[in-house]
């Protein structure tokens, strides 16, 4: 049984204004996706690739077609399943420990206490236990909501570009220790970005999304070894094949082919 | 600024040179009008350390100060849960908000000959009208602060499986707090506003009664301004105590940064 089924999924939005058309934005989209997979979904910007995921996540409620987790019908949103959002979701009133415990309020204090710690240490954010928001970068906080997912112990875990507000080096180093964090937990990631080198860095596999309304328009494997060699031919050309798939050209000031 | 390196002098001194400046020609008018019914500044002075001595003094601020404690405390138990609660039921606030912003004009002031028909000349007259006075302003930060929320902290909590009494206590609340804090101050000021008003007409004590009365019996505008000054020095104080609150680290991000 796949860990996510989405099956004829469509999505209209009702017009803005009267008389005028209803947006379209997900038309007829499938995707299976396994247990413990890692998958990006790619497509350009407004095509509905985080709609997608807000109704796989529960938060939105599909025109037509369904979401199924681990075979159940998706009703809403659920702890079993850890969004992870591109505004970041960290409560600036608590500390870094009391984000990170926030999904453990059912637990004992002692065994909280371990799980903390250890999710801490594996975002590289020990000695800012009693930190709050505020005083962390903007890496730092995001670091902070995935050990904050993490630490739920989910099934599966939802991002939403959540590295879409960091700079360049920022984001080459959470893409690494998400690759990394992931190998050791073996969750369940969908990952939505609109940066397909992103995509290709981290992804088992990369849902190619097209224009709104957006369908699956190819499902690229990206079966090349961790830790992945960005210089090398066949990550190249994956990237490469993921343009032509979206209709870019990779030569700066060509006329693009859209 | 030019000589940064002095900038902590100048902002005790420049302050300091204008209450002088203004004592000074104060004193200079009282003197060139030949008023003898306006008092100089040392007369005032002397008033209030008449009225320490006399003990009225303490008992007219603590009287003050009882009646605010009351009617504010109330304001806050009863605004912070209505306003929660009215910013998050949207019908709630359909119902409800017509009727608060008909009451929210109306000055407390206006209030004081039915609150002498309801309480009498007591001290529930004054609190009365100090919480009337205080309630708006503190449900309606709240109300908006719960309606302005980022959706993506509630949407975060519905993730996280929360019940409804989780959601207020830990997310709701906890969300709204720098602006309910913001309501609280300005609720507080008004207060300290109102309990004179209301302590000049309403009852027999308290810094406002102590005013109207030093003019009534016997004219000693000495007294007036005397206690002019300790309610100045009082509100302000008032309002540092207030501004404490918003140093705790658990609302400090609600407030633009001060550089």
């Amino acid at each position: 049984m796949s860990a996510i089924s989405v099956r004829n999924l469509w999505m209209t939005f009702p017009a803005k204004k009267r008389g005028a058309d209803p947006i379209y934005v997900l038309e007829n989209v499938n995707a299976e996706i396994e247990k413990g997979e890692f998958v990006c979904i790619v497509g350009p910007s407004g095509c509905g690739k985080s709609t997608l995921l807000n109704v796989i996540g529960g938060f939105l409620t599909a025109t037509s077609g369904q979401a199924l987790v681990e075979g159940a019908p998706v009703k809403g949103p659920d702890p079993r399943r850890i969004f992870v959002f591109q505004e970041n979701g960290v409560f600036p009133w608590l500390t870094v420990r009391e984000n990170i415990g926030f999904g453990l309020r059912r637990q004992t204090n002692v065994e909280r206490e371990r799980i903390v710690a250890h999710y801490v240490e594996m975002v590289g954010l020990a000695g800012f236990e009693t930190a709050y928001p505020r005083e962390l970068s903007g890496g730092m906080r995001q670091r902070v909501e995935i050990a904050r997912a993490l630490a739920a112990n989910p099934d599966i875990i939802y991002m939403d570009e959540p590295f879409g507000a960091l700079d360049f080096i920022t984001r080459l180093k959470m893409r690494a220790d998400l690759v990394r964090i992931w190998s050791a937990e073996k969750k369940t990631i969908l990952f939505v970005t609109h940066d397909i080198e992103e995509a290709v860095q981290m992804a088992d596999r990369v849902f190619v999304m097209s224009r709104r309304p957006a369908t699956v328009q190819e499902v690229v494997p990206i079966d090349l070894p961790r830790p992945r060699d960005l210089d090398s031919p066949d990550y190249l050309e994956k990237r490469d094949h993921i343009f032509r798939v979206m209709g870019m050209s990779l030569r700066v000031g060509e006329t693009l082919a859209v | 600024m030019k000589n940064g390196g002095s900038g902590k002098w100048q902002a005790i001194l420049l302050p300091l040179i204008v209450a002088a400046v203004l004592l000074l020609a104060w004193d200079a008018a009282v003197r060139v009008s030949k008023s003898d019914l306006f008092p100089r500044p040392v007369d005032v002075l002397k008033g209030i350390i008449e009225l320490a001595q006399s003990g009225l003094l303490l008992k007219y601020i603590s009287a003050s100060l009882f009646r605010v404690s009351w009617g504010f405390g109330l304001a806050v138990l009863v605004g912070i849960p209505a306003g929660l609660a009215l910013g998050w039921y949207p019908r709630a606030f359909q119902a409800f908000n017509p009727v608060i912003q008909v009451f929210r004009p109306i000055s407390p002031i206006a209030w004081i000959p039915i609150a002498i028909v309801w309480f009498g000349v007591t001290d529930a007259s004054p609190v009365f009208l100090i919480f009337l006075a205080s309630v708006f302003p503190i449900t309606v930060s709240a109300i908006s602060a719960v309606q302005n929320m980022q959706p993506v902290y509630l949407r975060a909590a519905q993730n996280f499986g929360l019940s409804q009494s989780e959601l207020f206590r830990l997310v709701i609340f906890r969300a709204s707090l720098p602006q309910i804090i913001t309501g609280i101050r300005i609720a507080l000021g008004v207060a300290w506003l109102v309990v004179v008003a209301a302590e000049m007409i309403a009852v027999n004590s308290g810094l406002g009664y102590l005013i109207i009365d030093a003019r009534n019996a016997g004219k000693r505008y000495d007294l007036v301004v005397a206690g002019m000054v300790m309610i100045g020095l009082i509100g302000l104080g008032l309002d540092l105590l207030v501004r404490q609150l918003e140093n705790f680290d658990e609302v400090r991000w609600g407030y633009a940064s001060k550089q």
